[in-house]
């Protein structure tokens, strides 16, 4: 038995799984400004009746440090950078505490520049003035070679809280990147810390004592022990939970688009075999951007509740905001949901008020009340579908760097659309038939997000770099370094890749099952040349614990759930 | 976050699965380094900066620019096809004002590529900047574009291609031919008579610092662009003059190249040669990605730089003084020079040999050209090359006067088929091309 519990802007959802199917699901407002009571009566209500020793596994997630993030009451952090040669950091300022100091290392993870000792003291020390408690540290090039930042945190010794050090962050190259993760881990820590030491001490006085999973921005869960190295990985988790719930009816060995039709806004997310498709680098949401492991979706302001206008070249408009609920629900303002509650296909809510609020937009355009409803519904399918094959041309055009890759390189193109979110089961014969594209709404559509959020397989990333030239293979973000020779193969850099993947797996508490749905994000071999000879190889690889669900539970998508 | 103050395009590609061979200097490392430096600097996140897949060019695009002989397909690899592609995808942004300017990083290099092609010479088999000129020249329309080449060898093959097209100014900047491979290129090689003085070609000699080249920039390349008026500036962007490069003896930095780009502000710059992969190209590629996207470059110096090591002599100023001042004479004096080249009408011969070091060819040429003040004249070209074909090439300029266009058909259709193995027609007025057997 699985609990899954995801707490989104308007509602948290708590599912109670079993083998068989979804046992029990339940509702309650998330409150925003206490999310830790939004959680807790989420749990009790769902374990009313239920023997909290049959429960095997829980999973969660929160919109704890998306909001902290977004509202700006995070802890203040120092921030030490060290940059070398190329863009000036002071572009990449995370703030008021954020220092540049000497000291470089290459591209090859060569010393360029040492560490001057005293300028980090006198660093230290301004942070001390400030009243700083946590700390990030971060030097360009530290994947190669950590060694600048392990120095800074020696010296700062036990001043602090807690220090946060880039090249634990990620493998991937981003400097800028690099900077503003580890801030955003050194930020919300102490909130994340507090939040969820209450709530597993609130669990355990239900009777529940099983390791809590927390989800995160790439649709795969951690132990929450894991998540305090890296909380600013959970943030974003709530559309990864609802494309996780999707995945049960993705069509297997094809492509598949997943939107997620919500009040304000339509996510839209994209499967290929049933695995989620990640952002390159990170999550970037405007100007913001990160290393953090994250699922490819967009946010496009359309949605259930998008006010509906006429502009004054007489054309509908469609969002991007929210005035309120629709009228038939008591807005003030005709939304796309009246449109479906005046074509009758939706048949709750007050007719009378969504037939008046149509009424307006229709005598604007000129048409009858129906035939506006119609034009509305039919422009909402228009706007997201056209958004969503953008987004595939986007991820089409994507540069490759390889002969093989231009030759070869994998075109998406879906064959199902999964629709989900309160009108998804409306919207779905529409798309269906203006598209030509089999068109499913997700079963259990309003709570989708939380089986997603139940049923999400944890997943981890493991990036090897082996330099034979100077005799090393490394895997800094775990902290290994083992010395190599030169005969050292492709085979041999593998064998360390999945073993480092392994222990990461499994300390990050995924299930036995799932340890060999392992992925070869990327691998690359180079002969290093100097003066025509061969002095050595690069070889670099990257592998995953691909995002997916849990086994055990595929019975989820048999014909009865699809009824439901 | 960091923003740019207008957009600029980039392709990156880097073929990290072709070489020559495996311990070439052209192979698969060469860009690994600048990869690693220009992801871990973020410049990809620079909203400005915008990231293009290259296109793949077609046997019509290389037909614009090249007799491939015996064709396009046995002279090329996928590889050729897709770096002079990225080159075409850059135009393409640029063109069509999805950007301001725009950088193609793509390997193999293409500039020594002349065009008879018969194989490869200096790593190039078909020239990039050649294919992209004359596609800009079809597809949009532009009629005055220069190209500045500053990679450290003679971009002969350039210099080749636009040898007779006066509506292409062709400047190269490069090593002293006497000290360099390919070994030619001296100021006296002004272009064909009916364009002499659109050519420029400008030797340094070894050694040349920073100051030096940019005095050249400066008191040189600027003043001539400037009454040229051009459309469009093309930079073939050679990156071996730098002071730590293997095949080269030149003394160039990065910061000299940043600030090179910014003084030249060309709308398209595309990657040449450049070897000293480690501890230059990583530099001196993003000196240039931020200088043309004009974002402060004056932290991107090499971690061994050090100016006073590089201080060029008084001698080497003067004679770079020199060859400035000679550059300026005869552009000065190209119109006299034109005038005095022949009659119209009159059909000039010239002959040449040229040698593919890369595939080791011997090719002879006899080039005849008709003396035109209408266009850039139609010629024919006879090329034997040894091991290989012989073949003649007749090429029609873009906008040939009627005349010129009637001299083109007469080369071709009197040419002796029994001689020749093909007679290719290159007829740009009519963008067609022909091939008899």
């Amino acid at each position: 038995m699985i609990l899954g519990l995801d707490v989104g802007g308007t509602n948290t959802d708590v599912v109670f799984l079993s083998e068989e199917g979804v046992q029990k699901h339940v509702k309650v407002p998330t409150q925003p400004d206490n999310l830790f009571k939004s959680v807790l009566s989420g749990f009790t209500l769902i374990l009313e009746g239920v023997d909290p020793g049959r429960i095997k596994r829980v999973v969660i997630s929160t919109t704890l440090t998306t909001n902290a993030i977004v509202q700006q009451t995070v802890t203040p952090v120092g921030m030490i950078v060290s940059a070398g040669p190329g863009i000036d950091p002071e572009n990449f300022s995370t703030g008021d505490q954020y220092y540049a100091v000497g000291g470089s290392i290459n591209h090859r993870g060569r010393e360029i520049e040492p560490i001057n000792e005293m300028e980090i003291q006198r660093v230290g020390e301004k942070f001390k003035k400030a009243g700083i408690e946590y700390v990030g540290v971060v030097s360009k090039f530290c994947v190669r070679n950590p060694s600048h930042e392990i120095l800074i945190e020696q010296i700062l010794n036990n001043q602090f809280k807690q220090i946060f050090l880039g090249h634990h962050v990620s493998g991937n190259l981003n400097f800028p990147r690099r900077i503003a993760t580890t801030y955003m881990n050194a930020a919300v820590y102490p909130l994340h810390k507090e939040f969820f030491q209450a709530v597993e001490q609130s669990l355990e006085e239900m009777g529940l004592t099983v390791p809590i999973q927390i989800l995160k921005a790439d649709g795969g869960t951690m132990t929450l022990e894991a998540s305090m190295d890296f909380p600013a990985q959970t943030v974003l988790s709530g559309p990864a939970a609802s494309i996780m719930g999707a995945i049960p009816y993705a069509p297997e060995g094809q492509d598949a688009v997943v939107l997620d039709i919500g009040g304000t806004t339509t996510d839209i997310a994209f499967l290929v075999d049933k695995t989620p498709l990640l952002e390159p680098v990170g999550i970037q949401r405007g100007g913001y951007r990160s290393l953090i492991r994250s699922l490819r979706t967009l946010s496009k302001g359309i949605g259930g509740d998008s006010a509906l206008r006429v502009n004054d070249k007489g054309k509908l408009t469609v969002g991007p905001d929210r005035m309120g609920p629709a009228m038939a629900f008591g807005g003030a303002v005709p939304t796309p949901t009246d449109a479906l509650v005046v074509l009758g296909l939706m048949e709750a809510g007050d007719q009378d008020r969504a037939r008046q609020g149509i009424k307006f937009i229709a005598d604007q355009l000129g048409m009858a009340e129906k035939e506006a409803a119609e034009h509305i519904f039919k422009i909402c399918c228009n706007i997201i579908l056209k958004k969503t094959f953008e987004m595939i041309d986007t991820l089409n055009a994507k540069p490759v760097y390889t002969v093989h890759d231009f030759l070869e390189g994998y075109t998406f193109s879906p064959d199902t659309i999964l629709l989900m979110g309160g009108p998804a089961r409306f919207f779905a014969k529409k798309i269906q038939d203006m598209y030509q594209l089999e068109t499913i709404a997700v079963p259990y559509a309003s709570v989708a997000n939380a089986i997603g959020a139940a049923l999400a397989r944890t997943t981890c990333e493991i990036t090897v770099n082996a330099d034979t030239e100077q005799g090393v293979v490394t895997a800094h973000e775990e902290d290994f370094s083992e010395p190599v020779s030169k005969s050292f193969s492709k085979d041999d850099l593998l064998e360390i890749a999945y073993r480092l993947l392994q222990d990461k797996a499994k300390n990050a508490g995924a299930e036995p099952d799932t340890l060999n749905e392992v992925e070869m994000v990327e691998f690359q071999e180079f002969n290093i040349v100097r003066n025509f000879s061969p002095r050595g190889k690069i070889l670099r690889t990257k592998i995953q614990l691909k995002p997916g669900l849990i086994h055990g539970y595929e019975s989820m998508l048999n014909p009865q759930a699809l009824d439901n | 976050m960091l923003n740019a103050p207008h957009k600029t395009g980039l392709v990156f590609f880097p073929a990290f699965d072709w070489a020559i061979d495996p311990t070439h200097p052209e192979r698969e490392e060469r860009l690994l380094y600048t990869q690693d430096q220009v992801r871990e600097e973020g410049v990809f996140d620079v909203p400005e900066i915008i990231e293009y897949k290259p296109e793949i060019v077609t046997p019509e695009d290389i037909q614009r620019a090249h007799f491939c002989v015996p064709d396009e397909q046995t002279v090329t690899t996928e590889s050729h096809l897709i770096s002079a592609g990225g080159a075409k995808a850059i135009a393409n942004a640029v063109m069509l004002k999805e950007v301001k300017n725009g950088f193609a990083l793509v390997r193999p290099p293409g500039h020594h590529s002349m065009r008879v092609t018969h194989g490869g010479r200096g790593f190039c088999h078909i020239n990039m900047e050649a294919i992209m000129v004359e596609y800009i020249r079809s597809q949009f329309g532009v009629k005055r574009i220069a190209v500045i080449d500053t990679d450290c060898h003679h971009g002969d093959g350039s210099d080749d291609i636009f040898w007779h097209d006066p509506d292409v100014l062709f400047i190269s900047l490069h090593q002293d031919g006497r000290t360099m491979y390919p070994g030619t290129g001296f100021p006296r090689d002004l272009g064909g008579p009916n364009a002499k003085g659109s050519n420029l070609n400008i030797p340094l000699p070894p050694a040349t610092s920073t100051e030096g080249y940019l005095y050249v920039i400066e008191n040189c390349v600027l003043p001539v662009i400037e009454a040229f008026k051009p459309d469009l500036v093309v930079n073939s962007a050679g990156q071996d003059n730098h002071y730590t490069d293997p095949l080269t003896n030149m003394n160039f930095s990065a910061q000299g190249y940043a600030r090179l780009t910014d003084m030249l502000k060309p709308d398209i710059a595309v990657l040449e040669g450049g070897y000293a992969i480690e501890g230059a190209l990583p530099y001196v590629n993003l000196g240039i990605i931020l200088a043309m996207a004009g974002i402060d470059y004056s932290g991107v110096v090499e971690p061994d730089y050090n100016p006073e090591r590089l201080k060029q002599s008084m001698t080497i100023m003067d004679n770079i003084k020199r060859t400035c001042d000679q550059i300026m004479t005869y552009w000065g004096q190209r119109y006299e020079m034109r005038e005095a080249a022949g009659e119209p009408g009159q059909i000039i011969t010239r002959h040449r040999e040229v040698f593919y070091d890369t595939d080791n060819i011997f090719d002879r040429q006899k080039e005849k050209i008709r003396v035109c003040r209408d266009c850039g004249g139609s010629f024919e070209v006879d090329s034997k090359a040894t091991p290989g074909n012989h073949i003649l090439g007749v090429h029609i300029p873009i906008n040939a006067c009627k005349a010129c266009r009637e001299q083109g058909y007469k080369f071709y259709d009197q040419a002796d088929n029994t001689k020749y193995q093909r007679i290719y027609l290159q007829d740009r007025t009519k963008d067609i091309y022909e091939v008899k057997q």
